[in-house]
């Protein structure tokens, strides 16, 4: 399995990488950690003319904290993501879904923008990034935009960006809300590490009178693309996360969901283990936020 | 369509070479550099055959085009080794307990099980299946593999005491 022939442009800034990008004659791709489009290119399920390799561009790469908010740029490594003091303190839930996504190989190399721009379905930080709403930035010859996450992915390996657009960065603020914030990933897969057949991710926030203040739930594996149950966090916010109420939330969320079969599993299955795996998720964010919280 | 000269550092040797841009960093090492230690599986990311170290951090080199790794200190199994005619340290326990049948991943495992000394010579059980977890064996179970690795740790701990003592 060997990629078609393409040409390959290193570039040395953002702005070289959207001219590369506008002024392309036939199909263009960015690489970054290449976790992703090199097995696509691989299988020859996309064949572009021309990749645009960003690597070497320092503006891309780091973490950097902002008036609170914390912004990852779009070339950090996974595993320099998943090491990081601040994320680990300030976005828990992110930290908890990166130690999910493939293994310690492809996360040296795999970067988190590169991991939301494919939008695998069952990809992890898009999930952890959908739970948190954060923003992604997006730039292009001549401007630069702010894309929700809940508008980001748009179906299978499909996002909002266009093919002109480079993702710079994303934006993360950590919830405002005050009481004792817990976390919540859960997956299934064939073997650990392997892509998730279904996955779950979950924050909450728990006020001191043991209410839910706010919770979050998002799914992947699941849909076309990973999205937000927020139908079900309605219901659970304002409760005090009973097991009552999180069986009433999920039976409902089941009935909502409509799973694809696929060569693993069928789609009954997903709905079952989405149901099974959207209460640990909340149960475990819950007795963390019990615990103290994050 | 673009081919690029690159080079780079491999096992400590500086070389040069051109490679077309679709060409990937073990088909480089392997058909350019003609350094087979290195082994082609799956070509797509799965099975960990094809692992070394880049710049000190194991990855898959089925998943780099040779032309990214352009200015960068590559490590392949052959690097190992420090003679032709003696193993490392991590190599013997491999054969001593047996941690290969056909040998077919033992590169990558021997990749992975380097990263992981070089950051703890006291690994747990779990923390050598979680390093060697993204690489597939279909001989051995893997139990002999966790018990190499422990082996070879104790006996890096070892030699690292002695090495104290002397000095």
């Amino acid at each position: 399995m060997k990629a078609v022939d393409f040409d390959y442009a290193r570039a040395a800034s953002i702005d070289e990488t959207c001219r590369l990008l506008a002024g392309a004659k036939g199909e263009v791709k960015i690489i970054a950690g290449g976790q992703t489009l090199v097995p696509l290119l691989a299988m020859r399920l996309t064949r572009p003319a021309l990749l645009v390799d960003i690597n070497g561009i320092a503006s891309l790469q780091g973490v950097e904290t902002r008036d609170g908010a914390v912004s990852i740029r779009a070339c950090t490594r996974q595993a320099d993501a998943l090491a990081h003091a601040e994320i680990r303190a300030r976005l828990p839930l992110l930290a908890k879904a990166l130690g999910f996504v493939g293994h310690a190989q492809t996360r040296n190399r795999g970067t988190v923008g590169g991991s939301l721009a494919n939008a695998d379905p069952s990809a992890e930080i898009g999930l952890a990034c959908l739970a948190l709403d954060c923003q992604i930035v997006a730039r292009k010859d001549g401007g630069e935009r702010v894309i929700p996450i809940g508008g980001f992915f748009l179906g299978p390996m499909t996002t909002a960006l266009k093919p002109e657009e480079c993702l710079t960065e994303i934006r993360l603020s950590p919830w405002r809300e005050r009481g004792r914030i817990g976390t919540g990933f859960k997956e299934i897969s064939i073997r650990r590490s392997d892509f998730a057949l279904v996955a779950v991710s979950c924050q909450l926030v728990l006020g001191e009178d043991g209410v839910c203040r706010r919770l979050s739930l998002a799914l992947g594996g699941v849909g076309p693309a990973p999205f937000r149950a927020d139908e079900a966090a309605k219901r659970l916010t304002g409760t005090r996360l009973e097991s009552r109420d999180i069986e009433n939330a999920v039976a409902s969320l089941q009935e909502t969901i409509e799973p694809q079969s696929d060569l693993h599993v069928s789609a009954d299955y997903r709905r079952r283990v989405t149901g099974a795996l959207a209460a640990r998720a909340i149960a475990e964010a819950h007795g963390e936020a019990m615990a103290g919280g994050a | 369509m673009s081919r690029h000269l690159v080079s780079l550092t491999v096992n400590g040797r500086k070389l040069s070479a051109e490679a077309p841009a679709r060409m990937t960093l073990v088909d480089f090492l392997r058909d350019v550099l003609h350094l087979t230690g290195t082994h082609t599986g799956c070509e797509h990311g799965v099975c960990g055959a094809c692992s070394v170290l880049l710049d000190g951090r194991p990855v898959r080199s089925c998943l780099i085009f040779a032309v990214q790794a352009e200015g960068s200190a590559v490590e392949t199994v052959e690097g190992f080794a420090p003679d032709p005619e003696t193993l490392s340290i991590l190599q013997d326990a491999f054969w001593e307990t047996h941690a290969l049948q056909c040998g077919f991943c033992t590169p990558g495992m021997l990749i992975a099980a380097r990263a992981l000394l070089a950051q703890t010579l006291s690994p747990s059980d779990d923390e050598i299946r979680e390093a060697i977890g993204g690489n597939l064996c279909r001989c051995t179970g893997y139990k002999q593999i966790v018990e190499a690795v422990l082996l070879a740790a104790e006996r890096m701990r070892r030699s690292n005491e002695a090495g104290r003592g002397r000095g």
